[in-house]
Protein backbone atom coordinates (compact mmCIF):
# COMPACT_ATOMS: atom_id res chain seq x y z
CA UNK A 1 0.00 0.00 0.00
CA UNK A 2 1.21 3.50 -0.74
CA UNK A 3 1.47 6.68 1.80
CA UNK A 4 2.16 9.97 -0.66
CA UNK A 5 4.12 12.39 1.57
CA UNK A 6 4.23 16.17 1.05
CA UNK A 7 7.18 17.56 2.32
CA UNK A 8 7.41 21.32 3.61
CA UNK A 9 9.48 22.25 0.29
CA UNK A 10 6.23 21.05 -1.83
CA UNK A 11 7.55 17.66 -2.57
CA UNK A 12 5.95 14.94 -3.71
CA UNK A 13 7.29 11.42 -2.15
CA UNK A 14 5.05 8.30 -2.73
CA UNK A 15 6.37 6.04 0.03
CA UNK A 16 5.38 1.76 0.15
CA UNK A 17 3.70 1.70 3.29
CA UNK A 18 3.31 -1.55 5.53
CA UNK A 19 -0.07 -2.61 7.37
CA UNK A 20 -0.11 -1.94 11.03
CA UNK A 21 3.18 0.76 10.54
CA UNK A 22 1.90 3.97 11.89
CA UNK A 23 1.85 6.76 9.41
CA UNK A 24 4.85 8.85 11.43
CA UNK A 25 7.27 5.40 10.82
CA UNK A 26 6.89 5.09 7.73
CA UNK A 27 7.71 8.32 6.95
CA UNK A 28 10.94 8.31 9.32
CA UNK A 29 12.43 5.39 7.63
CA UNK A 30 12.01 7.26 4.33
CA UNK A 31 14.29 9.70 6.13
CA UNK A 32 11.78 12.54 5.40
CA UNK A 33 12.11 14.97 8.30
CA UNK A 34 9.60 14.40 10.71
CA UNK A 35 11.33 14.79 14.22
CA UNK A 36 8.43 12.68 16.32
CA UNK A 37 10.60 13.39 19.48
CA UNK A 38 8.26 11.07 21.59
CA UNK A 39 9.05 8.04 18.93
CA UNK A 40 5.33 7.34 19.01
CA UNK A 41 3.98 7.85 22.66
CA UNK A 42 1.37 10.43 21.88
CA UNK A 43 3.21 13.09 23.86
CA UNK A 44 4.73 15.45 21.96
CA UNK A 45 2.90 17.06 18.80
CA UNK A 46 6.07 17.28 16.39
CA UNK A 47 4.92 14.50 14.09
CA UNK A 48 2.12 16.63 13.23
CA UNK A 49 0.74 16.34 9.61
CA UNK A 50 -2.38 17.74 7.56
CA UNK A 51 -4.57 15.20 5.93
CA UNK A 52 -4.92 15.75 1.92
CA UNK A 53 -8.58 16.01 0.90
CA UNK A 54 -11.29 13.61 1.55
CA UNK A 55 -9.12 11.07 3.18
CA UNK A 56 -9.85 13.17 6.56
CA UNK A 57 -13.36 11.69 6.59
CA UNK A 58 -11.97 8.10 6.33
CA UNK A 59 -9.73 7.88 8.41
CA UNK A 60 -10.94 6.35 12.21
CA UNK A 61 -11.48 9.56 14.67
CA UNK A 62 -8.70 11.15 16.95
CA UNK A 63 -8.92 9.97 20.05
CA UNK A 64 -9.13 12.56 23.02
CA UNK A 65 -5.17 12.02 23.94
CA UNK A 66 -4.24 13.43 20.42
CA UNK A 67 -6.83 15.85 19.98
CA UNK A 68 -5.33 17.09 23.10
CA UNK A 69 -1.98 16.75 22.24
CA UNK A 70 -2.40 18.81 19.04
CA UNK A 71 -2.39 21.39 21.48
CA UNK A 72 1.41 21.74 21.30
CA UNK A 73 1.08 21.33 17.40
CA UNK A 74 1.72 24.18 15.65
CA UNK A 75 -0.18 25.72 12.78
CA UNK A 76 -3.19 22.98 13.54
CA UNK A 77 -5.99 22.98 11.04
CA UNK A 78 -8.97 21.01 11.14
CA UNK A 79 -6.94 18.66 9.05
CA UNK A 80 -4.72 18.65 11.56
CA UNK A 81 -3.60 14.90 13.16
CA UNK A 82 -0.28 13.08 14.75
CA UNK A 83 0.85 10.58 12.33
CA UNK A 84 2.21 7.99 15.14
CA UNK A 85 -1.30 7.69 15.72
CA UNK A 86 -2.37 6.98 12.35
CA UNK A 87 -2.19 3.13 12.14
CA UNK A 88 -1.95 1.82 7.78
CA UNK A 89 -4.54 0.26 6.93
CA UNK A 90 -4.94 -1.71 3.30
CA UNK A 91 -8.11 1.12 3.11
CA UNK A 92 -6.10 3.38 3.66
CA UNK A 93 -3.96 2.21 0.95
CA UNK A 94 -3.23 6.06 -0.63
CA UNK A 95 -3.14 8.16 1.92
CA UNK A 96 -2.07 11.61 1.05
CA UNK A 97 -0.31 14.21 3.93
CA UNK A 98 1.60 17.25 3.85
CA UNK A 99 4.14 17.42 6.96
CA UNK A 100 2.87 20.59 9.03
CA UNK A 101 5.64 23.29 10.10
CA UNK A 102 8.50 22.55 12.13
CA UNK A 103 9.12 24.79 15.21
CA UNK A 104 11.24 27.40 13.81
CA UNK B 1 15.03 15.85 46.49
CA UNK B 2 18.15 13.43 47.63
CA UNK B 3 21.00 14.32 45.30
CA UNK B 4 22.81 18.24 46.12
CA UNK B 5 21.12 21.00 43.99
CA UNK B 6 23.99 23.48 43.37
CA UNK B 7 22.60 27.06 43.42
CA UNK B 8 23.45 28.84 40.20
CA UNK B 9 26.34 31.13 39.26
CA UNK B 10 29.19 29.26 41.26
CA UNK B 11 32.81 27.65 40.40
CA UNK B 12 33.07 24.45 41.10
CA UNK B 13 36.35 21.56 40.43
CA UNK B 14 34.75 18.41 39.47
CA UNK B 15 35.83 14.72 37.93
CA UNK B 16 33.40 14.89 35.61
CA UNK B 17 30.88 16.81 33.89
CA UNK B 18 27.83 15.45 32.57
CA UNK B 19 25.70 17.30 30.23
CA UNK B 20 22.37 16.15 30.73
CA UNK B 21 20.29 14.27 33.59
CA UNK B 22 18.39 11.89 31.92
CA UNK B 23 18.50 8.42 32.41
CA UNK B 24 21.68 7.57 30.86
CA UNK B 25 23.50 11.13 32.40
CA UNK B 26 21.80 9.51 36.11
CA UNK B 27 23.22 6.12 35.72
CA UNK B 28 26.63 7.27 34.62
CA UNK B 29 26.70 8.63 37.85
CA UNK B 30 27.06 5.17 39.22
CA UNK B 31 29.35 3.53 36.82
CA UNK B 32 31.74 6.46 37.35
CA UNK B 33 31.01 6.71 41.15
CA UNK B 34 32.28 2.69 41.17
CA UNK B 35 35.34 4.01 40.23
CA UNK B 36 35.71 6.97 42.76
CA UNK B 37 34.93 9.22 40.24
CA UNK B 38 33.24 12.50 41.03
CA UNK B 39 30.06 13.76 38.87
CA UNK B 40 28.44 17.25 38.51
CA UNK B 41 24.74 17.28 36.17
CA UNK B 42 24.14 20.00 33.88
CA UNK B 43 20.37 19.92 32.76
CA UNK B 44 18.17 22.20 31.16
CA UNK B 45 15.44 21.18 32.71
CA UNK B 46 14.45 21.92 36.84
CA UNK B 47 14.99 18.57 37.92
CA UNK B 48 16.24 14.91 36.05
CA UNK B 49 14.79 12.63 34.13
CA UNK B 50 15.08 13.92 30.74
CA UNK B 51 12.23 13.17 27.97
CA UNK B 52 11.39 10.30 30.60
CA UNK B 53 9.74 13.02 32.96
CA UNK B 54 9.16 15.52 30.42
CA UNK B 55 7.25 13.46 28.10
CA UNK B 56 6.25 10.48 29.32
CA UNK B 57 5.98 10.88 33.34
CA UNK B 58 3.24 8.46 33.57
CA UNK B 59 3.80 6.23 30.17
CA UNK B 60 4.82 2.19 31.18
CA UNK B 61 8.38 1.20 29.75
CA UNK B 62 8.42 -1.92 28.75
CA UNK B 63 12.36 -2.73 27.82
CA UNK B 64 14.28 -2.25 30.92
CA UNK B 65 16.18 -4.78 31.94
CA UNK B 66 14.56 -6.45 35.33
CA UNK B 67 11.68 -3.86 35.11
CA UNK B 68 9.33 -5.67 34.30
CA UNK B 69 7.18 -1.94 33.64
CA UNK B 70 8.02 1.46 35.22
CA UNK B 71 6.76 5.01 34.33
CA UNK B 72 9.25 7.46 33.13
CA UNK B 73 8.82 9.10 36.52
CA UNK B 74 9.55 5.92 38.42
CA UNK B 75 12.44 4.96 36.49
CA UNK B 76 14.01 8.72 37.05
CA UNK B 77 12.97 7.80 40.83
CA UNK B 78 14.81 4.72 40.94
CA UNK B 79 17.93 5.92 39.26
CA UNK B 80 17.90 8.71 41.34
CA UNK B 81 17.66 6.76 44.45
CA UNK B 82 20.17 4.42 42.84
CA UNK B 83 23.08 7.00 42.67
CA UNK B 84 22.13 8.60 45.99
CA UNK B 85 25.33 7.21 47.54
CA UNK B 86 27.65 9.16 45.05
CA UNK B 87 26.29 12.38 45.49
CA UNK B 88 26.76 14.10 42.59
CA UNK B 89 25.43 17.57 42.02
CA UNK B 90 23.15 18.67 39.86
CA UNK B 91 23.22 22.12 38.32
CA UNK B 92 18.95 22.17 36.94
CA UNK B 93 17.10 24.92 34.85
CA UNK B 94 20.70 25.64 33.44
CA UNK B 95 22.12 25.17 29.77
CA UNK B 96 25.49 24.23 29.03
CA UNK B 97 26.44 27.57 27.30
CA UNK B 98 30.39 27.01 26.29
CA UNK B 99 33.33 24.66 26.88
CA UNK B 100 37.25 25.48 26.35
CA UNK B 101 40.44 23.87 27.31
CA UNK B 102 41.36 24.25 31.43
CA UNK B 103 44.38 22.72 31.84
CA UNK B 104 44.50 19.28 31.31
CA UNK B 105 40.34 19.18 31.02
CA UNK B 106 37.55 21.27 30.79
CA UNK B 107 35.61 24.52 32.12
CA UNK B 108 31.85 24.58 31.12
CA UNK B 109 29.86 27.50 31.77
CA UNK B 110 26.11 27.48 31.73
CA UNK B 111 24.06 29.90 30.59
CA UNK B 112 23.15 31.14 34.79
CA UNK B 113 26.84 31.85 34.97
CA UNK B 114 27.72 28.56 36.79
CA UNK B 115 31.58 27.35 36.19
CA UNK B 116 32.30 23.97 36.22
CA UNK B 117 36.25 22.56 35.48
CA UNK B 118 36.21 18.87 34.85
CA UNK B 119 39.13 16.32 33.42
CA UNK B 120 36.26 14.60 31.28
CA UNK B 121 33.10 15.76 30.01
CA UNK B 122 30.41 13.73 28.69
CA UNK B 123 27.23 14.40 26.76
CA UNK B 124 24.68 12.95 27.53
CA UNK B 125 21.78 15.36 26.19
CA UNK B 126 19.39 12.77 24.37
CA UNK B 127 17.70 14.77 21.57
CA UNK B 128 19.23 18.15 22.89
CA UNK B 129 18.06 20.54 25.00
CA UNK B 130 14.43 21.21 25.39
CA UNK B 131 13.70 24.71 24.45
CA UNK B 132 10.29 25.97 23.61
CA UNK B 133 8.69 25.92 20.50
CA UNK B 134 8.67 28.90 18.23
CA UNK B 135 5.09 28.82 16.21
CA UNK B 136 5.84 29.74 12.23
CA UNK B 137 4.27 32.80 12.22
CA UNK B 138 6.25 35.23 9.38
CA UNK B 139 8.17 37.86 11.12
CA UNK B 140 7.90 36.76 14.59
CA UNK B 141 12.18 36.71 15.34
CA UNK B 142 11.84 40.24 15.31
CA UNK B 143 9.68 40.61 17.71
CA UNK B 144 11.22 38.39 20.14
CA UNK B 145 12.72 39.23 23.32
CA UNK B 146 10.48 42.88 22.73
CA UNK B 147 7.19 41.87 22.36
CA UNK B 148 7.57 38.13 22.04
CA UNK B 149 8.36 36.12 24.95
CA UNK B 150 8.17 32.12 25.31
CA UNK B 151 8.59 32.45 29.07
CA UNK B 152 7.70 34.88 31.92
CA UNK B 153 10.49 35.84 33.51
CA UNK B 154 9.72 39.08 34.77
CA UNK B 155 6.15 40.01 35.25
CA UNK B 156 6.05 43.31 35.25
CA UNK B 157 6.91 43.70 31.84
CA UNK B 158 3.56 42.78 30.98
CA UNK B 159 1.45 45.64 33.40
CA UNK B 160 -0.83 47.52 31.81
CA UNK B 161 -0.26 46.05 28.12
CA UNK B 162 -2.32 44.08 25.82
CA UNK B 163 -1.22 40.56 26.25
CA UNK B 164 -2.12 37.71 23.81
CA UNK B 165 -1.36 33.83 24.85
CA UNK B 166 -1.60 31.50 22.39
CA UNK B 167 -2.15 28.01 23.08
CA UNK B 168 -4.18 25.89 25.42
CA UNK B 169 -1.84 23.62 27.53
CA UNK B 170 -1.15 24.77 31.35
CA UNK B 171 1.53 26.97 30.63
CA UNK B 172 -0.75 28.96 28.71
CA UNK B 173 -3.78 28.54 31.11
CA UNK B 174 -2.03 29.32 33.84
CA UNK B 175 0.16 32.84 32.50
CA UNK B 176 -3.18 33.98 31.00
CA UNK B 177 -4.81 33.46 34.50
CA UNK B 178 -1.70 34.85 36.23
CA UNK B 179 -1.11 38.40 34.28
CA UNK B 180 -4.89 39.03 33.88
CA UNK B 181 -4.95 40.89 37.21
CA UNK B 182 -1.87 42.97 35.88
CA UNK B 183 -2.38 43.14 32.00
CA UNK B 184 -4.82 46.32 30.67
CA UNK B 185 -6.06 43.69 28.33
CA UNK B 186 -5.43 39.85 28.39
CA UNK B 187 -6.50 37.61 24.84
CA UNK B 188 -6.40 33.66 24.20
CA UNK B 189 -5.91 32.57 21.49
CA UNK B 190 -6.38 29.02 20.98
CA UNK B 191 -7.31 26.62 17.70
CA UNK B 192 -10.58 24.70 19.50
CA UNK B 193 -12.61 25.39 22.14
CA UNK B 194 -10.99 22.79 24.37
CA UNK B 195 -7.90 22.82 26.21
CA UNK B 196 -5.44 20.07 27.48
CA UNK B 197 -4.69 22.39 30.53
CA UNK B 198 -6.01 21.40 34.14
CA UNK B 199 -9.76 21.85 34.44
CA UNK B 200 -9.84 23.67 37.33
CA UNK B 201 -7.72 26.60 35.49
CA UNK B 202 -10.41 26.45 32.50
CA UNK B 203 -12.95 27.16 34.56
CA UNK B 204 -11.20 30.16 35.59
CA UNK B 205 -10.52 30.93 32.74
CA UNK B 206 -14.03 30.95 31.10
CA UNK B 207 -15.37 32.46 33.95
CA UNK B 208 -13.01 35.44 33.58
CA UNK B 209 -14.67 35.20 30.20
CA UNK B 210 -17.93 35.22 30.86
CA UNK B 211 -17.45 38.33 33.16
CA UNK B 212 -15.39 40.55 30.22
CA UNK B 213 -12.23 40.21 31.80
CA UNK B 214 -10.62 37.92 30.04
CA UNK B 215 -10.49 37.79 25.49
CA UNK B 216 -10.95 34.55 23.90
CA UNK B 217 -10.64 33.69 20.16
CA UNK B 218 -10.83 30.43 18.95
CA UNK B 219 -8.90 31.46 15.54
CA UNK B 220 -5.12 30.95 14.35
CA UNK B 221 -2.13 33.44 14.08
CA UNK B 222 -1.60 34.36 10.70
CA UNK B 223 0.58 37.87 10.84
CA UNK B 224 2.00 40.06 13.11
CA UNK B 225 1.88 43.37 12.46
CA UNK B 226 3.90 46.36 14.33
CA UNK B 227 7.29 48.31 13.74
CA UNK B 228 10.58 48.28 15.41
CA UNK B 229 9.84 44.87 17.62
CA UNK B 230 7.26 46.72 19.14
CA UNK B 231 3.89 44.50 18.73
CA UNK B 232 0.50 46.58 17.62
CA UNK B 233 -1.67 43.52 16.56
CA UNK B 234 -2.06 40.55 15.10
CA UNK B 235 -3.84 39.08 12.56
CA UNK B 236 -6.42 35.88 12.88
CA UNK B 237 -8.57 33.96 11.37
CA UNK B 238 -10.96 31.13 11.78
CA UNK B 239 -14.22 30.27 10.20
CA UNK B 240 -16.51 32.58 11.59
CA UNK B 241 -15.08 35.58 10.89
CA UNK B 242 -12.44 34.64 8.25
CA UNK B 243 -9.74 36.82 8.61
CA UNK B 244 -9.92 39.79 11.30
CA UNK B 245 -7.05 41.72 13.29
CA UNK B 246 -7.08 42.40 17.04
CA UNK B 247 -4.60 44.81 18.80
CA UNK B 248 -1.54 43.19 21.08
CA UNK B 249 1.16 44.37 22.25
CA UNK B 250 2.90 41.18 23.54
CA UNK B 251 2.81 37.33 22.33
CA UNK B 252 3.52 34.64 24.60
CA UNK B 253 3.36 31.59 22.56
CA UNK B 254 2.82 28.28 24.79
CA UNK B 255 3.07 25.23 22.77
CA UNK B 256 5.63 22.98 25.05
CA UNK B 257 9.02 22.23 24.58
CA UNK B 258 11.01 20.60 21.27
CA UNK B 259 14.72 18.97 21.56
CA UNK B 260 17.00 21.42 19.83
CA UNK B 261 21.18 20.32 20.00
CA UNK B 262 21.97 24.09 20.97
CA UNK B 263 25.46 25.15 21.94
CA UNK B 264 26.34 21.52 22.00
CA UNK B 265 27.08 22.36 18.11
CA UNK B 266 30.00 24.72 19.34
CA UNK B 267 31.73 22.20 21.28
CA UNK B 268 34.51 21.93 18.61
CA UNK B 269 33.08 18.06 18.25
CA UNK B 270 32.51 16.05 15.05
CA UNK B 271 28.76 16.02 14.48
CA UNK B 272 26.89 13.54 11.78
CA UNK B 273 23.45 14.71 11.42
CA UNK B 274 23.28 16.53 14.69
CA UNK B 275 24.78 13.34 16.54
CA UNK B 276 28.20 12.83 17.81
CA UNK B 277 30.21 9.58 16.35
CA UNK B 278 31.83 7.46 18.75
CA UNK B 279 34.69 4.88 19.56
CA UNK B 280 32.50 2.06 20.70
CA UNK B 281 35.49 0.80 22.87
CA UNK B 282 35.13 4.15 25.35
CA UNK B 283 32.63 6.12 23.35
CA UNK B 284 34.65 8.76 23.33
CA UNK B 285 34.30 11.62 20.58
CA UNK B 286 36.69 12.54 18.12
CA UNK B 287 38.11 14.92 20.75
CA UNK B 288 40.10 13.19 23.52
CA UNK B 289 38.42 13.69 26.81
CA UNK B 290 34.67 14.53 25.27
CA UNK B 291 32.53 11.78 25.35
CA UNK B 292 29.03 11.39 24.17
CA UNK B 293 26.19 8.51 25.78
CA UNK B 294 22.79 7.75 24.92
CA UNK B 295 20.56 9.22 22.14
CA UNK B 296 23.10 11.92 21.28
CA UNK B 297 25.64 9.42 20.01
CA UNK B 298 26.11 7.37 17.27
CA UNK B 299 28.04 4.19 15.63
CA UNK B 300 27.44 1.32 13.59
CA UNK B 301 24.26 -0.83 14.62
CA UNK B 302 23.29 1.90 17.28
CA UNK B 303 20.04 1.67 18.70
CA UNK B 304 18.26 4.52 20.83
CA UNK B 305 17.49 2.52 23.84
CA UNK B 306 17.72 3.38 27.49
CA UNK B 307 19.84 0.26 28.48
CA UNK B 308 22.27 0.74 25.30
CA UNK B 309 22.53 4.26 26.74
CA UNK B 310 23.17 2.07 30.38
CA UNK B 311 26.05 0.38 28.72
CA UNK B 312 28.03 2.87 26.77
CA UNK B 313 28.28 4.68 30.68
CA UNK B 314 29.78 1.70 31.66
CA UNK B 315 31.97 1.83 28.84
CA UNK B 316 32.73 5.43 29.14
CA UNK B 317 33.14 5.32 32.81
CA UNK B 318 36.85 3.12 32.52
CA UNK B 319 37.99 5.17 30.38
CA UNK B 320 37.10 8.24 32.35
CA UNK B 321 38.96 6.45 34.89
CA UNK B 322 41.88 6.52 33.16
CA UNK B 323 42.08 10.27 32.34
CA UNK B 324 41.53 11.28 35.69
CA UNK B 325 43.23 8.94 38.01
CA UNK B 326 46.06 8.18 35.43
CA UNK B 327 48.81 7.03 38.01
CA UNK B 328 46.40 4.52 39.55
CA UNK B 329 45.30 0.81 38.29
CA UNK B 330 41.96 0.14 36.83
CA UNK B 331 40.41 -2.55 38.99
CA UNK B 332 37.63 -4.20 37.65
CA UNK B 333 35.01 -5.31 39.86
CA UNK B 334 31.77 -6.53 41.05
CA UNK B 335 29.45 -5.36 42.81
CA UNK B 336 28.00 -8.38 44.43
CA UNK B 337 31.59 -9.74 45.61
CA UNK B 338 33.50 -6.46 46.34
CA UNK B 339 33.20 -5.38 50.23
CA UNK B 340 34.45 -1.92 48.56
CA UNK B 341 32.14 -1.20 46.01
CA UNK B 342 29.60 -2.08 48.81
CA UNK B 343 31.39 0.17 51.05
CA UNK B 344 30.67 2.84 48.32
CA UNK B 345 27.39 1.68 47.99
CA UNK B 346 26.86 2.09 51.60
CA UNK B 347 25.48 -1.68 52.45
CA UNK B 348 28.31 -2.82 53.47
Amino acid sequence: MKLIVTDRTGNIHELDARDDWSAMEVIRDANLPLSAECGGACACATCHVYIDGAWSEKLPPAAQQEIDMLDFGLAVQDNSRLSCQIKMAPELDGLSVTLAPESL
Amino acid sequence: MTEKVAAPGGFHKTDVVIIGAGPIGLFAVFELGLLDLKAHLIDILDRPGGQCTELYPEKPIYDIPGLVEVTGQGLTDRLMDQIKPFQATLHVGQMAESLEKAGDGWRITTDAGTQIEARVVVIAAGGGSFTPKKPPIPGIESYENTSVFYAVRKMDRFSDKIVVIAGGGDSALDWALNLQPIAKRLVLVHHRDGFRAAPDSVNKMRALVAEGKMEFHVASIKSLRGAEGQLQGLALNNKERGDYEIPGEMLLPFFGLTMKLGPVANFGINLHENLIPVDTSKFESNVPGLFAIGDINTYPGKLKLILSGFHEGALMAQQAFRYCRPDEKLRFQYTTSSSSLQKKLGVA
